[in-house]
């Protein structure tokens, strides 16, 4: 006698979705989103900063002046004048290349995804920094991926790490595809790669003949001096570089773009007409209007103040209320914090009783594809304003304090418990990017 | 008729409950059509005006579906006792008696809740962890089930085969409430029986035989369509279907359950009913207990609780 799964296609889904399942954490985000929660959890962009008049004049008369074709089908490739305004921007990271070889997609969460179409079969490596972006795991995964962390320093990921990785790699039987690096102010590390450290990067990468998939949505939202330059500006045929209006526009639009070397631009377009069929017109006009007639660089000069603002709440904060033995990366621009825990408390553990003390973040594990990151937790100060920022660190400090209570109560290490126990991964969604 | 549909809250059963108002909203506009059926975010605002003769909150009617706490424990109902609203379900005194396993355990049907011991983190962190885990584990055996005392989703309940697991439970479970229960791990078919008080007494519907696809009915094994197969009718013979329909509705009268509730249970190999919990406010989602017992029965959510709403105002008068 056979029961009810609820499901009448339980056992018709792909093995690439066997990962899709629901999870207590995210039930726990569903809290982060009431307004009583001060959320460093999301990596929301504050996109209030803008003038949403302007913006809705700029929608209207799009749709007013341009309606035929803003609502209308377009090129899988992206609109042409878009492309050549998306040099204009990528120029501020040393990238040039010719409007030809950019696609414009649906944020560059869809650029990851086409590259790891056109790359990556099941089973293939790629080597991403440990930890990395939660989306782009959650991309690897679905393409059924062998995802291999490679440490990182100080100074972002680390060249001999790489090598050791590229080696250890190559004498098995899954080849490297593709290194993911996200090299400025790093999503969840927070840290940033010095140029020299980009151009060892890069090196490798060339000796090893693998392209970097480099992800760069952070790059001019620095707090000091100029740009970081991207590794793409040093080799046009080696990189595969990702941008996004995201967080210097709006995350709303859902506009990015993938710049790509020739061959493989050809196959993006493909894929992602396939994909989409293409991004919607409606959006790219709305965003290319906004460059043709907005101050975009002063508005991003308005961006980076904020955050910055933001940034010095939440390490002053930090600096003030967290208990001893905590540590924490110092970003120079982006969004986050990389935060480590003392005495090794478990962050996963820890986060129902953050929600219950009305401040989220999110656990190091949802970083990591073999289950480190256990003693890690995410914090973005992006979103709120700082005086909540600090609120929520009163809050967390407080939680951390009652878990090394609780953990000191029980003799708990968990070291033993984590090492080696692969932990189911977060299946990304808004919360957390 | 205004009928507020409560669900959200603050805790980590949020989504499961705006998933179980919505789907009961749906069904009261379709049987009900002469009402109007808001769904409701529990916050402070929504208390503040209940009971107000006008305004966007004057309600006659509310059906709480808030799971966990301050849904199923004495709070909210309290609240609505004291403002003089009618709602559907139990009382806040027996909310009090059934959110708290531990007391709940002491209520039902004499021996069937497995052994356990209820203690707040206060008395492990004062008397020293390991002296009390020793004894715990000696008196209540291995393996044991580590769970919050109130909530529910499984959240925060881990099985221990080994000793050396307990304390790392105790951790994961503190982090869902302030008292942990610790208690004897029984198997055998696990069970979820609806209780209704329709027809003027409270009558059981078809148990719901729960068999995890995992082995472990967790949150996740809840709520991912396909993890968990369900029977209904259960496997069980009719003799023991009837023990158990016998023993839900024991369980419903023991603790002075009022409309609706779901015990969970698990008949060993003996054709022993352990008692494992109450639910006052069940999950109603798409791949929750409740609906597929209504159904069974030849019944519809939107019957079943327009006809509680009616109730609940019969009684308010």
């Amino acid at each position: 006698m056979a029961g009810n799964r609820m499901d009448p296609w339980v056992d018709s889904y792909a093995q690439r979705a066997q990962g899709l399942t629901a999870s207590a954490i995210r039930a726990l985000f569903a809290v982060a989103s009431r307004p009583e929660v001060v959320s460093l959890a999301g990596g929301m962009p504050f996109v209030s900063a803008l003038d949403s008049d302007r913006f809705a004049d700029i929608a209207a008369r799009v749709v007013r002046e341009q309606g035929a074709v803003a609502l209308q089908y377009g090129s899988g490739q992206g609109d042409q004048t878009l492309r050549e305004q998306i040099l204009e921007i990528s120029g501020l990271v040393g990238v040039r290349s010719h409007p030809d070889d950019v696609i414009v997609t649906a944020g560059s969460q869809m650029g990851l995804d086409l590259v790891t179409k056109i790359f990556c079969d099941p089973g293939d490596t790629v080597l991403v920094e440990s930890p990395s972006y939660v989306g782009a795991l959650g991309v690897f995964r679905s393409y059924q991926c062998n995802v291999v962390h490679v440490a990182m320093d100080s100074q972002g990921l680390d060249p001999a790490a790489l090598r050791e990785a590229l080696v250890t790699a190559c004498a098995s039987d899954s080849p490297v595809k593709l290194i993911y690096t996200i090299p400025s102010f790093h999503n969840p590390a927070g840290l940033t790669q010095s140029f020299e450290r980009r151009q060892e990067i890069l090196a490798i990468a060339q000796e090893f003949n693998v392209p970097i998939l480099e992800d760069d949505p952070y790059g001019l939202l620095g707090f000091e001096g100029e740009p970081p330059q991207a590794i793409r500006s040093l080799d046009d045929q080696g990189v595969i570089y990702l941008g996004s209006f995201s967080k210097i526009i709006a995350s709303g639009l859902r506009v990015g773009w993938v710049i790509a070397p020739h061959g493989v631009r050809e196959k993006l377009v493909l894929a992602a007409e396939a994909a989409t069929l293409c991004p919607s017109n409606f959006s790219q006009l709305t965003v290319s209007r906004y460059l043709a007639e907005q101050p975009w660089q002063q508005q991003i000069k308005v961006f980076q103040e904020l955050y910055r603002e933001r940034r010095d709440s939440l390490l002053r904060s930090m600096q003030a209320l967290m208990p001893a033995g905590t540590t924490w990366t110092v970003p120079k621009g982006g969004f986050y914090s990389w935060v480590t825990l003392p005495h090794q408390l478990n962050a996963t553990t820890m986060l129902p009783r953050a929600i219950s003390s009305l401040v989220a973040y999110v656990p190091g594990t949802g970083f990591y594809a073999d289950g480190q990151g256990a003693h890690n937790l995410r914090l973005s100060y992006c979103y709120p304003e700082p005086s909540r920022i600090e609120e929520g660190v009163r809050r967390l400090a407080g939680v951390i304090e009652a878990e090394l209570d609780l953990v000191d109560t029980f003799g708990v290490n968990y070291v033993d418990e984590t090492r080696g126990n692969p932990r189911p991964q977060l299946n990304p969604n808004s919360d957390l990017v | 008729m205004r009928i507020a549909v409560l669900s959200g809250g603050l805790n980590a059963e949020r989504d499961v409950s705006l998933r179980s108002g919505r789907r009961v909203a749906e069904a009261l506009r379709d049987t009900m059509p002469d009402a109007e059926i808001v769904e409701v975010d529990l916050n402070g605002e929504f208390l503040d005006s209940l009971g107000s003769a006008t305004g966007s909150h004057s309600f006659d009617v509310v059906v709480p579906l808030i799971h966990g706490a301050i849904g199923e424990d004495a709070t909210l109902r309290s609240m609505l006792e004291l403002k003089g609203i009618p709602f559907v379900g139990s009382s806040a005194a027996s909310a009090a008696r059934s959110f708290d396993k531990g007391v709940a355990s002491g209520l039902v049907p004499s021996g069937s809740a497995p052994k356990f011991v209820a203690f707040p983190q206060s008395f492990f962190r004062e008397m020293g962890a390991p002296r009390i885990l020793e004894t715990v584990i000696e008196g209540i055996g291995l393996p044991l089930i580590v769970k919050p005392i109130s909530g529910g989703s499984a959240l925060g309940v881990r099985l221990c085969t080994e000793a050396e697991q307990v304390a790392p439970a105790l951790v994961d479970a503190f982090g869902y409430g302030d008292r942990v229960m610790l208690q004897t791990a029984v198997s055998g078919t696990e069970l979820a029986v609806t209780v209704l008080d329709i027809g003027g007494k409270p009558t059981a519907l078809p148990p719901v035989e729960i068999v995890a696809m995992s082995g472990v009915y967790d949150f996740d094994a809840r709520y991912t369509a396909g993890a968990t197969e369900f029977f209904v009718p259960c496997r069980l013979d009719s003799d023991a279907v009837a023990r158990v329909c016998d023993y839900a509705v024991a369980v419903h009268t023991s603790l002075g359950l009022r409309d609706i509730s779901r015990t969970d249970l698990i008949v060993d190999t003996a054709g022993t009913i352990w008692f494992l919990e109450v639910n006052i406010a069940p999950g109603m989602t798409e791949t929750s207990l409740v609906p597929q017992a209504i159904e069974a029965a030849g019944l519809s959510v939107g019957g079943v609780f327009s006809e509680l709403v009616t109730q609940a105002l019969t009684r308010s008068h």
